[in-house]
């Protein structure tokens, strides 16, 4: 196999020392929004189960959830939420063979920092 | 024995023998939570900081209910399929078997309950 004199051999440390470019930084956060909703989804369905089963259970879990560090997590969630949901939007242009080229993909990472700012903004005011 | 060619019966499959079917329902649950999450923002984030009567009373009504339902259960599907293949990208042997098993479990689970909870409120 290739492998065989890995150890002693001496690697490119490519991940660690490259400078990452943006599509690269916003491709990545895309995963790891995506799976820290689980987060975010489980203290949701906690909160609702709370709801379902009695009043002082959903006092509980409102407390939780309203206090200065459940603000921070639903807040971080939204943001997480709406980031992965732009994310979400940019493969499925990516699918259509639309702004696979270096630009627009930059282009796009941007609109999806911004974006996701925004959007979570636009929330907290409106909803 | 079906009348395939040995060739006919692997073309567009690969080694996963299930072709891009992965790939395929990402993309439909993708197009289906770009319409939900929109529309589960409206439903329940006005709920967060709102009294037991008030939140009961909510998510008895149709469009909370079922949005919200459906949100939970779509988005938990999406995850066990999107972990999944970050899953299969990070971690290997028998500890990725196990954590397919721990992700499918977990989303399960969580979308069984909050289903439960919003059928029981608004039942």
């Amino acid at each position: 196999m290739a492998d065989v004199n890995r150890g002693n051999r001496p690697l490119s440390p490519h991940l660690t020392i490259y400078r990452l470019p943006i599509t690269a930084i916003t491709s990545i956060l895309v995963r790891i929004t995506g799976n820290a909703l689980l987060i975010s989804a489980a203290l949701v369905v906690w909160w609702l189960l709370a709801a379902a089963t009695s009043e002082s259970y959903f006092d509980l879990a409102n407390a939780v959830i309203t206090s200065f560090l459940g603000d921070l997590v639903m807040l971080l969630s939204l943001l997480g939420l709406w980031y992965h949901t732009l994310g979400g939007i940019r493969h499925l242009i990516w699918d259509q063979i639309i702004a696979l080229e270096n630009v627009p993909a930059e282009k796009m990472s941007w609109a999806m920092l911004i974006g996701s700012v925004v959007l979570t903004a636009l929330t907290v005011v409106l909803v | 024995m079906r009348y395939l060619t040995d060739r006919k019966r692997a073309i567009g499959n690969g080694s996963a023998r299930e072709g891009t079917t992965r790939h395929w329902n990402m993309t439909v649950s993708s197009y289906g939570l770009l319409v939900l999450v929109p529309l589960f923002l409206i439903a329940f984030a006005p709920m967060i900081g709102a009294s037991y009567a008030e939140v009961t009373a909510h998510f008895a009504k149709p469009f909370p209910a079922i949005v919200t339902a459906l949100t939970l259960w779509m988005g938990m599907m999406h995850f066990k399929n999107g972990s999944r293949t970050m899953i299969e990208d990070y971690v290997h042997g028998y500890q990725r078997e196990l954590f397919i098993i721990l992700a499918s479990v977990a989303s399960y689970a969580i979308a069984a309950t909050g289903v439960f909870a919003i059928l029981k409120m608004a039942l």
